[in-house]
């Protein structure tokens, strides 16, 4: 049988957590087909297809398809799903919000947030935020599964483009609209994907203080801005900066936590970078248990001197 | 127009939980519980609501053993009118049997809206809203952050990754809640003195026909990985010396 990627898609193409999706799927060991869909996607496909080890990319380009909202994307998986028993998606946003809903057109239990495949049907998942490791093996015939792309590498391009086909979409009326969005734009790098992530907490209070304090070490480094639930309830930064549990899981080369205290639930979005630096001027703050380089200061006098220190 | 909030019992948010001696589960004795976190949020949605007038009952509903029953009384200490207690025993219960169960109820209760929370702290799985919403047939709005009723839709503003996206749906719906939606409100204590004359039903997975059997096998649970212990700086020109022999820099 076959394993169907859908590709994780954003207004600049396609996004790498489908090429990081994409080694989760291999494993599954059987071939892969990635699923384009949405309205002028052709450029996506042909990246996708470029993709070492694809089968094929199924290229469903259609105006209802438009922001890819779940009802009619779940109705045009179920209209190839014969054709599959493993259906794979990155835990993204959009993947979290699409895949459950096929998973019960399917009448099968997801597999959510998968760090390891053992086996064609037996994988890892984290549970409690990261605070314990569950591995459990399907007992339906297909495979439904979200990955967690932190913990996967990207697949790299291959020698030769996989074949692009046209996929037919069956009109469907339309339950949801799409009435708009807001969008962050940002000239660095994306959180998810990013080698260094700099981010801030609470104590970076005024709001003003993450472009003061927080920005200048992030273009130092080249680096994505994150922030802890705090700082986003606080209003300093956006929701989609929000690293932890419920938020964005990242796994950085570097993780920087400026004022952070480190509760569970952000250290379950960040505990797998690979170097961890806490600054904090209170030396008990959980953080630190998990930071390979603490930095007991206060973070107004410390990241100031840590850009100086970089351009030294 | 009747809300419905399903609720789950989880273990309170605070509780730095602990793999059990056999490696089969969590040890869940002697912890405490607490209605998780999201469905508080959907709990207050709910009741705002109907404070603004917009909707005429909140039923609460809940899947567990006897002890759910507690999450409800929660619930209706926040203001709920009613509870439901499907009474299950089943040590797990997938999302997959949660959606099934939930739309047995939603045939009896015919709810104009369900607002649920987006995940459960326990099992993070992120899944029984949008099941739902696919078992109906029905439009989903995950991870919401705001929510406008109309007498036939609603517009729901979503956290998604790149930052909000607005959707309108027609209802009836099911939405399910994010962090930013609302701050909970705490049930007054003479308001959980109240809640226990509130009326609260009780069916089961067998009344309701559906089958609840698990359908992945838990095979191991084990605690994660530790991080090595690090050091400590003394200076931020100290740090960037360490990280540049790491070469992470």
């Amino acid at each position: 049988m076959r394993t169907l990627l859908i590709a994780e898609i954003d207004a600049s193409g396609l996004n790498e957590a489908t090429a990081k999706a994409l080694t989760a799927a291999v494993k599954l060991g059987s071939p892969v087909d990635i699923l384009v869909a949405g309205s002028g996607d052709r450029a996506a496909a042909e990246a996708a297809s470029r993709l070492e080890g694809v089968a094929r990319v199924r290229l469903a380009d259609d105006a209802a398809l438009a922001h890819r909202l779940a009802e009619p994307l779940a109705e045009l998986v179920i209209s190839i799903a014969a054709d599959y028993d493993a259906i794979v998606a990155p835990a993204t946003a959009a993947g979290k919000n699409l895949l459950p809903r096929i998973a019960a057109l399917l009448d099968v239990m997801q597999v959510s947030e998968v760090t390891a495949v053992l086996g064609p049907d037996t994988f890892e998942r984290p549970i409690y935020a990261g605070n314990a490791i569950e591995t459990v093996q399907s007992r339906d015939g297909v495979r439904v599964l979200t990955v967690r792309t932190a913990a996967f590498p990207p697949t790299a391009e291959g020698s030769a483009a996989a074949p692009i086909e046209a996929l037919g979409v069956a009109p469907t009326p339309p339950l949801s609209t799409f009435v708009g969005e807001a969008l962050t734009t940002s000239a660095r790098p994306e959180l998810a994907g990013a080698r260094i992530v700099v981010s801030g907490g609470r104590a970076l209070g005024p709001s003003e203080s993450f472009d003061t304090v927080i920005a200048p070490l992030a273009d130092r480094l080249h680096a994505a801005i994150g922030a802890s639930r705090a700082a986003v309830d606080a209003g300093f930064a956006g929701n989609d900066l929000q690293v932890g549990q419920t938020g964005k899981v990242v796994a950085p080369d570097l993780y920087v936590a400026v004022g952070i205290s480190g509760a569970i639930q952000h250290l379950a979005g960040m505990k797998d970078s690979k170097v961890i630096v806490a600054i904090n001027k209170d030396a008990e703050a959980p953080i630190f248990q998990v930071a390979d380089y603490g930095l007991v200061e206060d973070l107004f006098t410390a990241v100031p001197a840590l850009v100086k220190a970089l351009d030294d | 127009m009747k809300i419905l909030v399903p609720v789950k019992r989880a273990v309170d948010r605070n509780v730095k939980v602990r793999v059990n001696a056999d490696g089969t589960g969590i040890d869940l004795a002697n912890v405490k519980m607490a209605m998780n976190p999201f469905c508080e949020i959907a709990v207050e949605a709910a009741l705002r609501l109907k404070e603004a007038g917009q909707a005429s009952e909140v039923v609460v509903v809940s899947i567990g053993s006897e002890k759910s029953a507690e999450t409800l009384r929660t619930g209706l200490a926040m203001g709920a009118d009613r509870g439901i207690l499907v009474k299950t025993d089943a040590p797990r219960v997938e999302p997959l049997a949660v959606a099934k169960l939930l739309k047995a109820v939603i045939g009896a209760e015919a709810p104009g809206l369900v607002i649920l929370g987006k995940q459960a702290i326990d099992d993070d799985s992120n899944q029984t809203g949008q099941m739902l919403a696919a078992l109906m047939g029905w439009p989903q709005a995950t991870f919401a952050s705001k929510i406008d009723l109309e007498a036939d839709a609603v517009t729901v503003a979503r956290e998604v990754d790149g930052g909000t996206e607005t959707l309108r749906l027609a209802l009836p719906a099911v939405i399910t809640t994010d962090l930013r939606l609302n701050e909970p409100r705490y049930a007054p204590p003479p308001n959980i003195i109240k809640a226990k004359k509130k009326p609260l039903d009780e069916t089961t997975p067998e009344a309701l026909g559906v089958d609840i059997a698990p359908r992945l096998q838990v095979l191991k649970v084990a605690e994660p990985p530790r991080r090595a212990g690090g050091i400590k700086v003394a200076s931020a020109a100290e740090l960037v010396a360490k990280l540049r022999e790491t070469g992470v820099l």
